[in-house]
């Protein structure tokens, strides 16, 4: 029964993914293939999946902060923050090559993600900000704050490790895919496998009702802040590494909005509740293919963005109760249940 | 109004206690004002101490000339953030605006039809996402993203370059000086922005409208049950912040005597920071338009210092007004949970 | 049977055989209302009687199916809350419906402030505000933000600006519920100075004392329909209460009563809950009550008596502000459900679908949800483990569909109920505090709920059970504690001598015997 509903809810965003891969072939001759070019995959479809790397896991993040009914506007910040860190770290060490060193930098970097999630964290479940308002704090002061580590610069770094996290292959496939792919298999063995994904769900889903079921919902929440956080980071990781510098304004730029249509197109409504991860990496990697689509149709980049604008008013206006009542307004069961309160 | 049930210090009404009550709870809604003003003499005493010639008028005067198109944009914000909404679209609009001017002018439309044009284009958008989100009960952070998406998405399809504008009218606009003595001046702009901020505060303290915004911001519900217009002033502070955005455009157009997709971008933030510093409670329904002023002018007064400083970089703004973001969300947090906090969870 | 009272003069205004249906139900079915100028005319009626709904179609919020309405023998039509306000029909609801945010002056004459060129006269504002606040007795400083007064004085800023709109008529829907005794009087002495205008007023309440003090006639409903139109002075409370819950005194002494015998067995021991004064402002008055092992504790009383803040005050849904509790003898401090939780304590909540049920969930997670909470997230319940308990349950409760996988949303109310019944017993607790457990449930599931609910006192649960019925009250419970007004007024053993007649002479108050 659920498998059914769950995909009945992917059906759109699955159908739409298949068309624009086929409409892809009437547009580029190789689209489909994948060659072994130096013991690495090579192709289109490669491409895509690399791209979207950073995206599914930014929206992994926020899946689980906008299952509790929050939102995180903080990640694009974050992840400049985690690039100029790491690549500020790395380009102190006096072997940038250094395996270890890397590897410190890396995880400094991340732990100061880290930290901001738990402030995020800190502000909404303890204080009691609204998300929006709260995470808009680190949005705007994140940016300077990854300036302030590189100085305003945009700092280069040539290091073979630090490379791989963002450009390198493993098994011929590319690092940044794979790191994705873990984060994405932890964080369903994490909601999965324990118990933090029913109770998200039901925070989300029913703040009083979860109250009274004895949940206490001021650490959870705490916890996806943090989650959100890091994933970021890692986000910002690769980013930079792909680029081999920290960009704090390229850096994330925008990736916010991204992640949540990748969100909400993966059927994540949110007011929060029911989430799904799988429909999240569906999204990103819908919009990435999306952003391929119109290059290589020869539409200009910027065209993607009226067609975002025109993706979620529609899937907003179906998920709007009211709407779907003004258009099919012929069956209101609801009304019985005022008439007999 | 759950907040001031059981508020054990106020007496009931006909006795003079309830005075006090009066006295503590105004200077409390004019706390985050008077927070902001004090900041910004602070500032501004910090850098006449602090650098030589800052106390020249014609530094104050340049806040204005160089913020003129956000003071505009902001009063815009004010409106929809004091019903309780918010608008992410502005920075796109003011894109889409100096895109779609440079562009008609260039193509040698006259300047009388492409400034109401573009006008006209910044207020029916801001309509539109007004009436999706009240008729279809779409998150207002939702309905204009895909506002924010679609306006800068036109204008990139407009023209992905800067477009520089030569019309003789904008260029005369943009040279205008209004001069005073010692030599300090300010735009012509400036008049614009000052005089919708005058139009603007007119209009929130003096009329039914106005103040149907703030019963709004206060309580929706309750506003719809006192036979107040929800629907029409709802969606009218989205076709005004689509305005003000739009003017704000052709403001900033005339300041930099071009067009590109790509002007304003996180203008919105800096309206949204202008907003709230300014003290006007993001939850809606409290908040003045003079502090939105103040709010533009700390801001504005931020940049300057920095400049001033030199060795100071840019990105000390963002990182400024991230922390006074965050404090003055605190300060507002203090200021109306204070009661809700007393009465008990 | 319908009764009237004799009425003089002209009524303000006569609804006669209003008929409301909603798809389904039949809300109001020939129902009369009148009102004189100058009278306070109480509308009473328990929970689903078509109170709400008649007010609503007073009002202008609904259309009607049926009858006739008549203002100043006019006969009218109101096709919203607009043209019903303009016609001099007002209403202040429950929850003051004001702006906190803006002034008193404002509160008062928004959307109709004095207007020069489009501009607001401030001045003429404040003036017209303060004018018509002395009409009503009320020296306010109309410039001061509403927020900043009691809830008392927000609800007589409310009246005024009802009463601005040249009402005719008053309508009053709960207004007392949040207000403590020296503001109820405030608000009275308001009242009969509208009153002495003319104004006809309908005061709704589920306060019968206060009723009985204000009121000069009432209207009874039931079940959406009219019971009859009384004099207060002629109806005593007793009967009131009999002609709401529907059973003629005569009735309800012939009421079966269920042998009891389990009663006299109750050995009680050390109280497994114990609670000293304990209280809440604004909530519940300080009680005593004790509940031991395998006891069953019934609360008895009229909605909005307290039941329900008192089963919340003994779970820690709400924190108790004043007195003691003591669970097996130890005082304890209930800060959150999951400290009640903790020491054995459950509560399923008469809101089953805000508070109860997560409807996005299928019935499996709901069942486990309570138990895997104290568990917390790291500890999960093993898939096994949770089908063998939730399958126990499905079997036991007998709920259906049985399908684990179930969204609970699609289940019925009886259904609902029982996975929330289900979820409580698999944490184990030693006391279970069920609220209003078989409202909105069909026959069949009800006596299974009830029964239920005598087993697991015979394995040696507490149980408090809280219920608008009372038959079901009488028949399970070994103790009886009767709520009135926010107040627990009597505890009764559940013997042989004790019926429905006994509890509801408590219930309506004044003359109880003993």
């Amino acid at each position: 029964m659920s498998k059914n509903l769950l995909s009945h809810r992917l059906f759109w965003p699955f159908a739409v993914l298949v068309l624009l891969l086929v409409l892809n072939i009437f547009f580029s001759n190789n689209f489909f293939r994948i060659t072994v070019h130096d013991g690495h995959l090579v192709g289109t479809l490669i491409d895509i999946a690399r791209r979207s790397a950073p995206l599914i896991l930014v929206g992994v993040g926020m899946t689980l902060v906008i299952a509790t009914g929050g939102i995180d506007l903080s990640v694009g910040s974050v992840m400049a923050v985690s690039g100029a860190l790491a690549c500020l770290l790395i380009g102190d060490l006096s072997d940038p090559h250094s395996v270890a060193g890397v590897l410190g930098a890396v995880l400094l970097a991340l732990l100061l993600c880290l930290v901001l999630g738990v402030w995020n964290g800190f502000l909404v479940s303890v204080i009691g900000i609204q998300p929006i308002v709260a995470t808009l704090i680190l949005m705007v002061a994140g940016r300077g704050l990854a300036q302030l580590i590189t100085d305003g610069q945009i700092l280069n770094v040539s290091s073979d490790p630090y490379r791989v996290i963002g450009a390198g292959y493993f098994l011929a496939l590319p690092v940044s895919v794979l790191i994705a792919a873990a984060v994405v298999l932890i964080a369903s063995l994490l909601t999965g496998r324990t118990a933090l994904g029913l109770l998200l769900q039901a925070v989300g889903g029913s703040p009083a009702a979860s109250r009274l079921a004895g949940i206490q919902a001021r650490g959870l929440t705490w916890l996806v802040y943090v989650i959100a956080a890091v994933c970021a980071g890692i986000a910002g990781l690769i980013y930079s590494s792909n680029v081999a510098s920290a960009d704090s304004n390229a850096a994330g730029n925008l990736i916010e909005l991204d992640a949540i249509l990748a969100v909400v197109i993966g059927g994540t409504a949110l007011t929060g509740g029911r989430f799904s991860l799988s429909g999240t990496v569906l999204g990103a990697v819908l919009i990435q293919t999306l952003n391929v689509t119109t290059v290589s149709m020869g539409i200009p980049v910027e065209a993607t963005l009226l067609f975002k604008a025109i993706v979620v008013v529609v899937l907003c206006l179906s998920q709007s109760p009211a709407f779907r009542e003004r258009v099919f307004s012929r069956r209101k069961p609801a009304l019985t249940k005022e008439a007999a309160a | 109004m759950t907040e001031t049930k059981g508020d054990p210090d106020i007496d009931l009404g006909a006795q003079p206690s309830s005075n006090t009550g009066r006295t503590r709870s105004l200077n409390r809604r004019h706390v985050p004002v008077l927070a902001t003003l004090s900041l910004l003499a602070f500032m501004y005493g910090l850098g006449v101490i602090n650098y030589e010639g800052f106390d020249h008028p014609q530094v104050v005067l340049n806040v204005f000339v160089d913020n003129a198109f956000l003071l505009v944009v902001a009063v815009g914000m004010t409106f929809v953030i004091l019903t309780g909404g918010i608008d992410l679209s502005v920075g796109a609009v003011v894109a889409l605006t100096t895109t779609l001017a440079a562009t008609l002018l260039e193509a040698g439309w006259p300047a009388g039809v492409v400034l109401p044009l573009a006008l006209l284009l910044g207020t029916g958008l801001g309509l539109s996402m007004g009436a999706v989100i009240h008729y279809f009960k779409v998150e207002p952070f939702i309905a204009t993203l895909a506002g924010m998406f679609l306006a800068r998405g036109l204008a990139l399809l407009i023209d992905r370059n800067s477009i520089p504008i030569t019309n003789e009218f904008w260029v005369s606009v943009a040279q205008q000086r209004i001069r005073f003595d010692r030599g300090v001046f300010i735009s012509s702009s400036v008049i614009l922005a000052l005089v919708v901020v005058l139009i603007a505060a007119i209009v929130l303290t003096w009329t039914r409208f106005g103040r149907c915004v703030y019963a709004i911001g206060g309580n929706a519900d309750s506003a719809l049950l006192m036979g107040l217009p929800v629907a029409r002033t709802r969606i009218a502070v989205y076709g005004i912040s689509g305005f003000c955005a739009s003017l704000g455009g052709v403001i900033y157009s005339f300041y930099t005597l071009s067009g590109y997709s790509l002007h304003g971008n996180g203008l919105e933030l800096d309206a949204i920071a202008a907003v709230v510093i300014g003290g006007v409670l993001l939850a809606g329904g409290s908040g003045y338009l003079f502090g939105t002023v103040l709010g533009v002018l700390v801001l504005g007064l931020i940049q300057t210092i920095i400049t001033f400083e030199g060795t100071l970089s840019s990105w000390w703004t963002r990182i400024v007004v991230g922390a006074l973001l965050f404090a003055f969300i605190v300060l507002q947090r203090v200021v109306t949970g204070v009661s809700a906090v007393r009465s008990g969870p | 049977m319908v009764e009237q009272s004799p009425v003089t003069g002209v009524p303000v205004l006569e609804m006669s055989g209003i008929r409301k249906v909603f798809p389904g139900v039949v809300a109001l079915d020939g129902v009369d209302l009148r009102l004189q100028p100058g009278e306070v005319h109480a509308l009473m009626g328990e929970n689903g009687a078509g109170k709400s709904t008649l007010i609503k179609v007073l009002t202008g919020v609904y259309d009607i199916d049926g009858g006739q309405i008549r203002l100043a023998g006019q006969d009218v039509h109101f096709s919203g809350p607009l043209p019903a306000q303009q016609a001099g029909i007002s209403t202040v609801y429950q929850e003051v419906n004001l702006c906190a945010n803006l002034s008193v002056a404002e509160n008062i004459l928004l959307g109709r402030e004095p207007r020069q060129f489009g501009r607001i006269r401030w001045g003429q504002t404040r003036r017209r505000a303060r004018e018509l606040l002395q009409r009503l007795d009320l020296d306010l400083d109309v410039s001061a933000p509403l927020g900043a007064y009691s809830l008392a004085i927000q609800q007589m800023v409310a009246i005024a600006r009802a009463v601005d709109i040249d009402a005719k008529v008053l309508i009053l829907d709960e207004p007392t519920s949040s207000l403590d005794a020296s503001e109820v009087a405030q608000l009275f002495a308001v009242i009969r100075r509208l009153k002495a205008q003319g104004v006809a007023i309908v005061f709704v309440s589920h306060f019968l004392d206060q009723v009985y003090e204000i009121a000069d006639r009432m209207t009874v409903l039931r079940n959406g329909r009219l019971v009859g139109e009384y004099r207060t002075a002629e109806l005593p409370q007793m009967e009131l209460v009999a002609k709401m819950i529907g059973k003629d005194l005569a009735t309800l002494e012939d009421l079966e009563q269920q042998p009891r015998e389990t009663t006299a067995r109750i050995e009680r021991g050390e109280a497994l809950v114990q609670a000293e004064d304990l209280g809440r402002k604004g909530g519940i008055e300080p009680f005593g009550l004790s509940i031991h092992p395998g006891e069953i504790v019934g609360l008895a009383g009229l909605l909005g008596s307290g039941r329900t803040e008192l089963a919340r005050l003994l779970f820690g849904a709400d924190r108790a502000d004043e007195g003691r509790l003591k669970v097996d003898g130890k005082a304890v401090t209930l800060r959150s459900p999951r400290a009640a939780m903790n020491r054995g304590i459950a509560f399923s909540s008469e809101n089953r679908r805000t508070e109860g049920i997560v409807g996005d969930l299928s019935v499996r997670e709901n069942i486990i949800l309570a138990l895997q909470a104290s568990r917390g997230w790291m500890r999960p319940i093993s898939r096994r483990r949770a089908d063998e308990l939730v399958g126990k349950y499905v079997k036991a409760l007998d709920i259906r569909p049985a399908d684990p996988d179930r969204r609970v949303r699609d289940l019925s109310g009886g259904n609902q109920q029982k996975v929330l019944l289900a979820r409580w017993l698999i944490t184990e607790p030693r006391l279970f505090i069920v609220d209003e457990p078989t409202r909105g449930i069909d026959v069949g599931a009800k006596a299974e709920i009830q029964r239920l609910v005598a087993e697991l006192a015979d394995g040696g649960m507490a149980v408090l059970f809280v219920s608008a019925e009372l038959e079901e009250v009488l028949r399970l419970s070994h103790k009886i504690e009767i709520l009135r007004d926010r107040r627990l007024v009597e505890e009764l053993e559940n013997t042989e001598a004790v019926d429905a007649d006994r509890i509801m002479q408590t219930i309506a108050g004044g003359q109880s015997p003993s």
